[in-house]
């Protein structure tokens, strides 16, 4: 089922689903009173900063802090040794491994965190931390997991009893048996390396922790850069042995998350311990340089795919090996039984019967991580590498790549549809987006003119990605991390006035929810937007939810809101039966009124009813009108699209400009399309960004050399593209609203989308690849060949 | 060193260290905390303010070289207690999501269309290139300095009359 119109069905006034509402949160944020972590103050606040290893591998002998300790202004200085007499020189990390907190014997990367001095000031905090004088002795890094992997490599998780090797893990998905016989049966076997390179998601805003730990209560308020609060103060029970009643996590207005709000960091910890021990506040904001070198990078996949093809394009099977590059810990906070996140979704968009995949996570000396950049766990790698493979396969056969896909597409009618890894598509129509984008961009016009350009030596390529994405995770038969089911919760109250609160467990970083999730209760109660308001981030004022990341907030919050809503509703047409002196089963909902059926003069509005329901409500029934939903989804979702760039490539610098980028996606029923549509266009210049130059690397003495914004480039608006936004609407069968997920389709679908686009420039050249970030000199090496 | 430093109409007069960089003078000596530290490096722009009507990144600004100087920050844009055009133009046009970037986005696009009222889209492009977003992609920022150098231009051409 496609539609490419949906018309809102409630007011504007009302501002239900459909309405481009003009967001709520922008008020505060457009006059700088938004309340960010650095801009919380308390009373007798004290200032931490961190001291940091120089080196990537090394052992640690001895820290000698009387010299910072003499500093004027400097409170304390906190090393592992201190922090061990705790118990808190380690931490658990969400994917089930543990990370030095302070390190204690080893350093394992550039960047880890060694001491931290307190102050009374920020900078005599910072001063203090250029007196505290570690002495090393260094040991050779390793810098890529394949010499993690070499037999003589040295060990780099001592720490771990009788590990014996640098691997962190090893995971397989599909049957290797069905693939093996499949590719025995293929024509042609098409191949590609590529390394999807470590990129940062960066936000604006580093990250931060106000550690308020109150001597005399021992009740610890913790403002912190969250986007995961209520799984945050598990985790600090969990390491402080902290009573988790006596725990308060609020996460306040997030400058930007990405995934890098997601684990919890050393700095949250040594500040929490930090402000037990000294009894008063203590704030740690990171500087650039900490976010870019220390905290959860994203990507560093190192990936070899096959397909196996017939002559006539039709794809039989899929066989993907991976090499993960984790860092010093296996940090990532992947669903436990998915230990390379749903990478397995590599099969994409397409029909065939078998695929295997396996993945080794190797550790490395380099920043732990391994974050889901704007990207549902991994799925961003995955779908780079099957469109990448398909584009390939494509010109090895002498097949137009749009024909490519065309003949392996999976059709409209085998929804739900069972992939050859496991995943149960919910819904989709690929071929009508492709057509659409191909519509809009004059595709086959532009491979006329590319013909013409190739005959003047001029270089034009066309690249596409019909991607296919999973998103909001999960069911909990699946689906956790360390534990806690990924369900996710609301909980409405309308007051007797008729207004109403809304009070969620995941937590905004821009996406907009306060004004997206007042929609979806519009929506069903028929309270105008303009009278919800919608809270997140405060442990003790929200219910338990995972958070927000992995696109997850509208198919797993959005579907609570919407049953609460629900249920409310079903309360409020009992009260409204007995304001109307009927029968229940007589009186139906038109939004924003009951009616008696039959009856047109009689009905009454919400807000009748809800007052009702405090002054006025049927004997036999409870008080109130207010409630609690947790969501456990019965399956993931699955946004889709196709995307074609066109790029022209100067053949004499190597340099590339996209010339047009046509971005089609389905993301089911849309709650605000201003909003959707935003979030794409950020999602598509973040994609530029990984395809053109952003990129976190690393010489051969594990130095990380992206480490502040003049060496780590992110797109400004002069290089950022123009897009042409379009859509399709397949809503999800199984959501409440029909709704899918949109925060990271572009993430995750546009890289292989502008790669495609500058490889299909020099394919006639016999250039099959150059590995992200595309760099000029890059191109002019593959030229050159 | 005694400073006196004009933000947005008020004297704010302190005893600062020579290091004090100007940003953290705005955020901690005169709390204003609407304007925000990014990098550290004047690459992202997050922190820029006007001074003397010029956009200027203070987190590699001292604050004793605006000793004497008149800034405006994201906290001065209201006029006569109403939103002013830029600010209405970046809720019209959606052009913030995070919001952390926005404060310095209006600031340097109320100064650009003070010049240019009548942008293209790569002029403003130009203009705001000095700042990142990572929110946007800078669709809408683009649209919102437009939308409300139109409103400026109208504005004065209704004054004109």
């Amino acid at each position: 089922m496609t539609t490419t119109e949906h018309a809102p069905k409630t007011s504007p006034e009302i501002g239900g689903l459909g309405h481009s509402v003009k967001r709520h949160e922008d008020a505060r944020l457009i006059q700088g009173a938004g309340n960010f972590i650095d801009d919380i103050e308390l009373p007798g606040m004290l200032y931490m900063a961190i001291v940091r290893s120089p080196w990537a591998h090394a052992a640690l002998n001895a820290i000698d802090t009387s010299e910072a300790e003499a500093v004027e202004g400097v409170v304390a200085v906190v090393t592992g040794e201190l922090l061990a007499q705790y118990d808190l020189a380690w931490m658990p990390t969400l994917s089930g491994d543990t990370q030095a907190v302070l390190a204690t014997d080893k350093v394992r990367f550039q960047g880890q965190e060694v001491a931290a001095v307190i102050a009374t000031d920020p900078y005599i905090a910072a001063d203090g931390a250029t007196k505290v004088i570690v002495d090393y002795d260094p040991i050779d890094p390793i810098v890529n997991p394949q010499q993690g992997l070499e037999p003589d490599a040295p060990i780099i998780r001592t720490d771990l009893e009788d590990k014996t090797d640098n691997v962190a893990y090893e995971w397989e998905a599909g049957d290797k048996a069905a693939t093996d016989a499949a590719f025995a049966q293929a024509d042609r076997i098409i191949s590609l390396d590529t390394h999807y390179p470590r990129s940062h998601p960066s936000p604006l805003e580093t990250c931060g922790i106000v550690a308020d730990v109150n001597p005399a209560t021992g009740e610890a308020t913790l403002y912190m850069t969250s986007q995961a609060p209520h799984a945050h103060r598990t985790v600090f029970a969990l390491v402080a042995g902290l009573p988790e009643q006596d725990i308060r996590i609020i996460s306040p207005d997030l400058g930007g998350g990405f995934g890098n709000k997601v684990p919890v960091y050393p700095g949250y910890v040594i500040a929490t311990a930090a402000s037990l021990v000294i009894g008063k506040p203590v704030k740690w904001i990171e500087t650039r340089t900490e976010n870019l070198i220390s905290t959860g990078f994203a990507r560093d996949y190192h990936m070899h795919g096959e397909l196996a093809v017939t002559n006539d394009g039709q794809i039989l099977a899929l066989k993907v090996d991976m090499l993960s590059d984790q860092g010093a810990f296996f940090a990532d906070a992947q669903p436990t039984k998915f230990r390379a996140g749903l990478f397995h979704v590599v099969t994409g968009s397409y029909d065939y019967p078998a695929a295997y995949v396996s993945t080794k996570g190797v550790y490395t000396n380099k920043a732990p991580g391994g974050v889901a950049y704007r990207c549902s766990f991994r799925v961003t790698e995955a779908s780079f590498l099957i469109e990448r493979l398909v584009q390939n396969a494509a010109y090895e056969l002498g097949l137009d790549p749009a024909e490519m896909r065309r003949k392996n597409f999976i059709q409209p009618d085998q929804f739900p549809y069972e992939s050859a890894t496991g995943f149960v598509y919910d819904s989709g129509d690929y071929e009508t987006a492709m057509d659409k984008a191909m519509d809009i961009i004059g595709y086959d016009e532009l491979r006329e003119e590319q013909k013409r350009l190739r005959k003047e030596g001029k270089l034009l390529g066309i690249g596409m990605a019909s991607f296919t994405e999973v998103v909001g995770a999960g069911p909990s038969k699946d689906y956790d991390i360390l534990g806690l089911k990924m369900f996710d919760s609301a909980e409405l109250r309308v007051h007797p006035t008729g207004k109403a609160i809304l009070k969620l467990g995941v937590k905004s970083q821009g996406q907009g929810h306060e004004t997206t999730f007042a929609q979806i209760v519009a929506e069903e109660l028929g309270i105008p937007v303009t009278d919800i308001k919608v809270v997140e981030g405060d442990t003790d004022n929200t219910p338990y939810g995972l958070g927000t990341y992995g696109s997850r907030s509208t198919p797993v919050a959005g579907a609570a809101t919407a049953v609460i809503a629900r249920k409310l509703r079903d309360k409020a047409k009992l009260i409204a039966a007995h304001l109307l002196e009927a029968s229940a089963d007589d009186i139906e909902w038109d939004n924003p009124e009951f009616r008696v059926k039959g009856s047109p003069g009689s009905s009454v509005t919400i807000q009748d009813v809800a007052f009702a329901a405090y002054t006025n409500f049927p004997e036999g029934l409870e008080a109130g009108l207010e409630g609690v939903d947790y969501y456990d989804p019965p399956n993931m979702t699955y946004p889709f699209g196709t995307y074609i760039v066109a790029v022209d490539v100067d053949p004499d610098t190597g340099e590339w400009k996209v010339r047009r980028m046509v971005a089609v996606d389905d993301c089911g029923v849309k709650i605000n399309p201003m909003i959707v549509d935003g979030q794409i266009a950020g999602g598509l210049t973040e994609g530029f960004a990984m395809a053109s130059m952003q990129w976190i690397t690393f010489d051969e003495g594990g130095n990380c050399i992206g480490s502040n914004y003049m060496d780590y480039l992110i797109p400004t608006a002069w290089e950022t593209p123009r897009f042409e936004m379009a859509e399709t609407v397949t809503p999800s069968p199984h959501h409440p609203i029909g709704a899918k997920g949109v925060g990271e389709s572009a993430t995750v679908g546009s890289p292989a989308a502008y790669v495609n686009a500058v490889i299909d420039a020099l394919q006639h050249l016999g250039v099959t690849n150059i590995d992200m970030p595309v760099l000029p000199d890059r191109v002019w090496a593959a030229l050159q060949e | 060193m005694e400073i006196t430093v004009n933000i947005n109409g008020t004297d704010y007069a302190a005893d600062v260290a020579p290091r004090m960089l100007l940003v953290d003078f705005i955020r901690t000596e005169a709390g204003l905390t609407g304007t925000h530290i990014g990098c550290d490096t004047t690459s992202c722009g997050v922190c820029t303010v006007l001074v003397d009507d010029t956009p200027m990144k203070t987190c590699t600004m001292f604050a004793v070289q605006a000793n004497g100087k008149s800034l405006t920050t994201v906290e001065g844009l209201k006029e006569n207690g109403q939103l002013s055009p830029i600010q209405e133009a970046f809720k019209e046009e959606h052009g913030l999501q995070c919001g952390f970037c926005t404060p310095a986005m209006m600031l340097v696009g109320k100064a650009f269309i003070e010049e240019n009222p009548n942008p293209s889209d790569d002029e403003v492009r130009w203009a705001i290139s000095g700042n990142l977003c990572r929110c946007t992609g800078y669709v809408n920022i683009v649209k919102a300095i437009q939308t409300a150098g139109a409103t400026v231009a109208a504005g004065s051409s209704q004054e004109a009359s």
